[in-house]
């Protein structure tokens, strides 16, 4: 016997079915975390632009120096120091990353291997200001004696190098396994020492991934503000030498914020736009050389 | 029959595993020398007294009780506003939205973007926003907001991935059963993947107690006991940030200070995890490890 | 099933520009908040905050219930938050311009600027001309002035510190001709670096150099123009650069606001100001 239906269907009350506030809800919090982007960007334009509208956006390179108080905000002389420290960082951590990366995927025991990946982790873990400690009290006074004053562009490209270290090694461990089996056992097949292997089968192939990883770490290294701010000596100057002190551009706006007024105050947001469109371009970058990594895997 | 095998050493490869190693020898002591140096220094100012007294002669002596008070409110002040709405981008990405839609990848694109701006930028941005426009001024309240701002990228992109990883036989298995898409997020989903979040939080954590910049912006120096989320207060890294630069003298401290970070961190990782099971416990009746 | 996208955007940016709209209130003025809640909100100059903290603390102990903050920001900006309403008191270590003269002011002590040396060097006193020189590049060894043979390493102030202005505006030097290889912004951080390297030299606040000093920082003040610094030489005149270290507020003050400019030129204030090695201005 086939069950009669009722005569009548309860109409649906959409208040009364479930999820009616669960979704929304969320969609309301998904929407307010979308919109925080949007929010930095417009307080940035609206202090910095009023600046910008008054003498062009070509003085921020062609002023005669930085002499806030005098009008003058060439942004150039920082924004060297920035890129030099960042490429620095970069030549010095990326040999040492790759090479803890390798042994730790291929050629360590397992127990070493753990051992490393803890002391990278823990390291990682460090606040930035006990970096920039440690760099004060013990490389610039290193320095010091080699060349004074110490606190110069070759503190900040050590201490920073050691700070990206941990966020190259992880991204490159990562790259390093999604490298086929299939190659080094080929490899090994075909008797190519284990060297020969890393250096011509497994580095090209996880190329991209590494570049994703070198790229993420330079966008850490330029933003970074303490650590440059203790030890780089805070100098406005194109560095000619290695030993001269510098300012990055992220340290001039710690150092000078609580202090600036007006359009000074102005020329700092200006100095944090160039910072976040910098960033946002490594970021980018990074992360479309990371996809393609992935994708060539899938 | 005897067959001499000649054997040849590979120089080469000899070579380059040499400095394979040699280098992540240098690396390992190089990573190890600041925790050295931090360890050496700051445990023999550790005690109880120093984490249970106020800071006095600017810190050259006396503890840091009213820090790590002021540390701990602007944390829990940023997990709690940061969680919603992370939570909610992180439902709305794996089961709201269209994932090849556009809604969907704005959300996507603004929070990579927001996880790549340096630190100065969100203090610039925390103390216009916060602390100008909101009125707030120099407070727990505002540097709890900014930091929240900072670690929303990163509690979202591993929530979102850990319920996207929750196998799919649980999202299947709950549909079959004729669960509605809320109760099986909520009552399948999400204790699945509670591990997965927890380890979200943990990172968040490093990073919100690592910032010095943005909280030196947004909550002030004032180094006495805060009586409410509007008072300022300093966090440690900014303590420790004080203590070396303008302190001469108070390096030592700052070493402490420095392994009291790292003690608290280690602490609050602890109670995280311990609050992530006890949920999934109550949720589900039993407790699943991450994967 | 993706939910309607669209409705949910709609609803959900009214709720949001809602919250937006709620949220940006005109600024109220902190004086009047400040008397419902008795906090004092001090902002100013890095050398009156060391100060002006220590008096807050010794207020408060007297009168609980009263919060005193110090916050530092320089001395024009001491100024621009007290005409803002931001600030109640603002701290301003240098004479008050003319365009300023409209906010009242007390003078709470006075304090000097001189020159330090880290202690392993062996010079003991320099000349304007030299510091002169020093500070433009001109002299780049100590032998030149009569200690060893190190190249000098010249600390100076930020831009916006009034110390930088004082010292500027003393020695003739403007802000494009110094020539520093160090960039530091409070006073303690000058002493910490001068007391790091053995080469350096700097310029900060007498009051700080002193109490440094006692702590075990390792610097020393030197002479200019044979003239020692010290709060005594301050005190007399004998030392050219002396400054006044100024409150400033606006009228009208809260109770608690009066009853604290008041503690602060009394004689128990007096103390604290020479503990900090600065010049006491009631008798």
């Amino acid at each position: 016997m086939t069950p009669t239906a009722p005569a009548v269907i309860a109409p649906i009350n959409p208040l009364k079915r479930r999820g009616w506030l669960f979704w929304p809800a969320m969609a309301v919090l998904a929407l307010m975390a979308a919109m925080i982007i949007f929010l930095i960007i417009a307080f940035l334009l609206g202090e910095g632009v009023p600046l910008i509208a008054q003498g062009g956006i070509f003085r921020f390179f062609s002023d005669e120096g930085w002499w806030p108080l005098e009008a003058s905000f060439n942004l150039a002389p920082m924004l060297l120091a920035s890129l030099y420290l960042t490429i620095g960082a970069l030549v010095v951590a990326t040999p040492l990353s790759l090479a803890i990366a390798l042994v730790t995927t291929f050629k360590a025991p397992a127990g070493l291997a753990r051992l490393l990946r803890n002391v990278v982790e823990l390291s990682a873990a460090v606040p930035t200001v006990v970096y920039g400690l440690w760099g004060v009290t013990s490389i610039v006074p290193i320095l010091n004696m080699w060349s004074p004053p110490g606190a110069s562009l070759m503190a900040g490209i050590l201490v920073v190098a050691l700070m990206i270290i941990p966020t190259i090694t992880v991204l490159t461990q990562s790259a390093l396994q999604t490298v086929p089996r299939a190659y080094t056992q080929g490899a090994a097949a075909l008797g190519v020492s284990s060297s020969q292997t890393l250096l011509r089968v497994v580095i090209p192939s996880a190329s991209q991934g590494i570049f994703s990883a070198m790229v993420l770490g330079a966008a850490r290294a330029i933003g970074e503000t303490m650590v440059v701010l203790m030890v780089c000596g805070n100098i406005v100057q194109v560095p000619t030498s290695l030993f001269d002190p510098v300012r990055a551009l992220t340290a001039n706006i710690a150092l000078e914020m609580p202090y600036a007024m007006g359009d000074h105050r102005a020329s700092l947001f200006v100095a944090g736009l160039v910072m976040l469109l910098l960033v946002s371009a490594l970021v980018a970058l990074g992360e479309w050389a990371g996809m393609r990594q992935r994708r060539m895997r899938a | 029959m005897k067959q001499v095998v000649a054997l040849q050493l590979d120089y080469r490869d000899l070579a380059w595993t040499g400095l394979m190693y040699g280098l992540t020898l240098a690396a390992f002591a190089v990573l190890l020398w600041p925790l050295f140096t931090v360890f050496s220094n700051g445990l023999q100012v550790l005690s109880w007294e120093f984490l249970f007294t106020r800071p006095t002669d600017a810190g050259r002596s006396g503890g840091i009780a009213p820090i790590l008070v002021s540390t701990l409110a602007i944390v829990l002040t940023s997990l709690a506003a940061a969680l919603p709405l992370a939570f909610g981008a992180a439902v709305m990405l794996t089961e709201g939205f269209d994932p090849e839609g556009w809604a969907a990848r704005v959300l996507r694109c603004s929070l990579d973007i927001l996880g790549g701006i340096p630190s100065v930028v969100f203090g610039l941005f925390g103390l216009s926003f916060f602390c100008r426009q909101l009125d707030l001024g120099y407070s727990i309240l505002a540097g709890g907001l900014t930091l929240a701002c900072m670690i929303l990228p990163t509690l979202a992109r591993s929530m979102a991935f850990s319920l996207e990883s929750a196998a799919s036989a649980h999202r299947v298995g709950g549909t079959a059963l004729g669960l509605s898409r809320q109760s099986v997020l909520w009552h399948v989903l999400v204790p699945v993947a509670l591990p997965g979040i927890c380890a979200g939080i943990v990172l968040a954590l490093t990073r919100a107690l690592a910032e010095t910049a943005v909280l030196l912006f947004t909550s002030g120096y004032s180094d006495r006991m805060p009586e409410s989320l509007l008072d300022s207060g300093r966090s440690i890294s900014v303590h420790i940030y004080d203590l070396s630069t303008n302190v001469p003298g108070g390096n030592s401290n700052a070493y402490g200070s420095a392994v009291a970070l790292l003690l608290l961190l280690a602490v609050l990782s602890f109670s995280v995890h311990i609050i992530t099971r006890w949920m999934q416990r109550s949720m589900t009746g039993t407790t699943t490890r991450s994967h | 099933m993706a939910i309607k996208t669209t409705s949910v955007w709609l609803v959900g940016a009214g709720v949001l520009i809602a919250l937006l709209l709620a949220g940006c209130n005109p600024a109220t003025d902190q004086a009047q908040a400040e008397s419902r809640t008795s906090r004092i909100s001090i902002v100013g100059s890095s050398t009156l905050s060391a100060l002006l903290s220590e008096m807050g603390k010794a207020y408060e102990q007297v009168n609980p219930g009263v919060r005193i903050d110090v916050q530092s920001g320089g001395s024009s900006r001491g100024i621009m938050d007290v005409r803002a309403g931001t600030a109640l008191l603002g701290m301003v270590s240098r004479e008050l311009k003319p365009d300023e003269r409209n906010l009242h002011n007390i003078l709470i002590a006075r304090d000097g600027i001189g020159m330090i040396v880290n202690e392993k060097n062996p010079v003991t006193g320099l000349s304007n001309e030299q510091v002169f020189g020093i500070y433009t590049g001109q002299i780049t060894n100590w032998k030149d002035v009569g200690g060893d043979d190190l190249a000098i390493t010249v600390v100076s102030k930020a831009e916006g510190r009034s110390t930088l202005e004082v010292f500027s505006d003393y020695f003739g030097v403007s802000y494009r001709e110094i020539r520093a290889h160090v960039i530091i912004g409070d006073n303690q951080q000058g002493i910490q670096t001068v007391g790091g390297s053995a080469a350096a030299i700097g310029y900060v606040s007498i009051g700080s150099a002193e109490y440094e000093a006692e702590q075990g920082a390792e610097i020393r003040l030197i002479s200019l123009e044979g003239q020692l610094p010290s709060t005594e030489s301050v005190a007399s005149g004998g030392y050219p650069i002396s400054r006044e270290l100024n409150l400033v507020y606006k009228e009208p003050l809260t109770e608690q606001a009066r009853d604290f400019l008041t503690f602060a030129r009394s004689r128990e204030a007096a103390e604290l100001v020479s503990r900090l090695y600065m010049i006491p201005v009631t008798p």
